[in-house]
């Protein structure tokens, strides 16, 4: 396990190396590079951006800016928010909550229906429950999130007036029930397309699961279906899940960040919109670098988690 | 691909195996079938509609569908939802068409070099291909889109640009596997170039996960221009596409709902669509999927 747990982290790290390449190309791709926020500003003439250029070392060699700027992440240092002066980390901070919180939420409903379709699904294969499963999830993995999210307002917010539009509180009422009511609906919307993912994945690892001989020895000994499927079944399904959660962290990024807009929800997607219209390209760069390394990281969690629980991880 | 090469020369391509398996898969058909429709009428429908997709008409404003002249009604302009509609598709389905065509061809010469060297330069690629699945890609594509011109081809470039690591993780994983086939040993001995061997002798073999990954690419790249259009980084209007025609419709959900509801489901149709027939086409080219 120790030489199992050792690789992973060299990869992750090399990983993380790249991405902040990738991170870096993408900085210089803007035009003006570094300095575009300044380039909009119309009391900057040419000679401005030159010396700051300069002065900030932008003009030495590609390399030794990529050190320099990598050292800086290293640091903590990402710059400083363009609109209000905070320190860019600080920033992220303030909105980190509020995404994790949509996140965390929809994975749970996620997993738990994704889990009882997908394992319905195979229990009971090529029944007409699994087969509407599969075209169900293939439809629901071709709504775009925030048409589906409009569609959820105006059904229940407008129509039936049941959930609440937007925005994750009431002012004035900072109850946890009221957080929880604007939680439901954009939960819900996020969840959609992973419910899909997940339901297909435990599907194909019921499948295999079933098929394993400890089953039939289970079934031996004279335990009830019920219980094999419980303990043995769904419990032995769920390990590789772990890794699956993790593999879908950037696709779940990518829906909360459409969903916030749609629900005016105060997380990272949100703020990241707010930054690209403001050209606040250090809160956009930083956004971009912390959801990678993000990623990175809890694919890196996952893993050490499965060779925790695996004994045949674990063991080795 | 690999079916219909087995099969004897003088047999047509509608006659083998891999063309009876699709036929008798429904929804791949069902796919076929609207996006057949879908493109005719993006193609004829702005020729046969009595008015322009640009056309603005005050008195006309936010007639509902099916009410009056507007068989999808009008937008807060007054111009015809159905011109509209229609218009859009011709760019949306363009955009995803585009570019799934450039992100099949890097991704393709990704995974093929990736596969066939092996070693520093087949772990370097493939790093590559990690670091850029790590950023979520929208992150990705909204930060390249904001920072360059967004012309119908930057976005189909910037789309394209973040979305071939799939094909290439494909393609590489069949190319290593063919890599030590006898065939490919004869090539070598015949001293055939490393580029003939390539793409002569592996990539005509590897072409069956390749057409379905690059179906189902076309799907995903509609979503993503349909997203970044409704976020207002993609397709500036007054060009119209499905996804900026979503841009405006929330402010006016209450009082128009058609405004969202007629552009999503046409997204939702053509992206469902292609999602059956790359679906359909795993199983007829026998393509061992993630999740079946």
């Amino acid at each position: 396990m120790r030489s199992f747990l050792f690789n992973r982290f060299a990869q992750s790290l090399v990983l993380l190396l790249i991405v902040s390449v990738i991170g870096f190309v993408v900085l210089n791709l803007i035009p003006g590079g570094p300095l575009a926020q300044f380039g909009l500003d119309a009391s900057m003439t040419q000679d401005d951006l030159n010396r700051l250029a300069e002065q900030l070392g932008l003009n030495r060699p590609l390399w030794m800016q990529y050190l320099d700027w990598a050292w800086r992440l290293l640091r903590g240092d990402w710059g400083h928010s363009f609109r209000d002066g905070a320190p860019v980390l600080e920033v992220i901070g303030r909105h980190l909550m509020a995404t994790l919180l949509l996140m965390g939420s929809s994975t749970v409903i996620a997993i738990a229906i994704g889990t009882w379709i997908g394992v319905r699904g195979a229990v009971k294969r090529y029944s007409v429950f699994d087969y509407m499963a599969t075209v169900g999830a293939m439809v629901a993995l071709s709504i775009p999130t925030f048409w589906f999210g409009l569609i959820g307002i105006y059904v229940f917010s407008l129509r039936l007036g049941w959930l609440p539009a937007g925005n994750m509180y009431t002012i004035g009422d900072e109850s946890v029930l009221n957080y929880l009511h604007h939680l439901i609906l954009p939960s819900i919307v996020l969840a959609l397309v992973h419910v899909a993912i997940w339901s297909r994945y435990m599907r194909t690892a019921t499948l295999d699961v079933i098929n394993q001989e400890f089953i039939k020895t289970a079934r031996a000994k004279g335990l009830s279906e019920r219980r094999i499927l419980m303990k043995h079944v769904i419990g032995n399904a769920l390990l590789p899940m772990i890794t699956l959660l993790g593999m879908q962290l950037p696709s779940v990024l990518t829906g909360a960040l459409v969903t916030e807009t749609v629900f005016t929800w105060p997380g990272m997607g949100r703020l990241f919109l707010d930054s690209l219209g403001y050209s606040d390209y250090p809160v956009v760069m930083g956004l971009l670098m912390f959801s990678a390394i993000l990623v990175v990281v809890s694919n890196l969690a996952a893993d050490i988690v499965v060779a925790i629980i695996d004994p045949r991880i674990r063991l080795s | 691909m690999t079916a219909i090469a087995a099969n004897s020369p003088r047999e047509r391509w509608w006659n083998s195996r891999t063309a009876h398996r699709f036929m008798k898969h429904h929804l791949a058909l069902i796919g076929m079938v609207m996006i057949a429709l879908l493109t005719l009428a993006c193609v004829l429908g702005p020729h046969l509609l009595p008015y322009d997709s640009l056309y603005i008409d005050l008195r006309a404003r936010f007639a509902p569908p099916l009410t009056g002249k507007h068989f999808l009604g009008t937008d807060p302009l007054g111009r015809d939802l159905a011109a509209r509609l229609f218009m859009a598709g011709r760019i949306s389905l363009l955009v995803g068409f585009s570019a799934m065509l450039l992100s099949t061809l890097i991704g393709t010469l990704v995974g093929v070099v990736a596969g066939y060297r092996g070693g520093l330069v087949g772990t370097v690629l493939m790093r590559a291909v990690d670091g850029f699945l790590s950023f979520p890609s929208i992150f990705l594509v909204l930060a390249l889109a904001a920072a360059l011109k967004p012309s119908p081809i930057m976005i189909t470039v910037v789309i394209a640009a973040t979305s071939w690591m799939e094909v290439a993780r494909i393609v590489e994983a069949e190319v290593r596997s063919l890599r030590e086939r006898e065939f490919v040993l004869a090539g070598r001995m015949l001293g055939l170039s490393a580029t003939h061997i390539m793409f002569r002798e592996i990539l005509p073999n590897a072409m069956g996960p390749i057409i379905v990954a690059a179906t189902l690419t076309v799907a995903r790249a509609i979503l993503m221009e349909a997203y970044i259009s409704f976020l207002g980084y993609g397709i500036q209007p007054p060009l119209p596409s499905w996804g900026n025609m979503l841009n405006g419709a929330q402010q006016y959900l209450g009082t128009a709902p058609w405004l969202a509801i007629i552009p999503g489901a046409a997204i939702t149709i053509a992206v469902t669509s292609f999602n059956f027939i790359g679906d359909g086409l795993r199983d007829a080219l026998d393509v061992r999927g993630d999740h079946s």
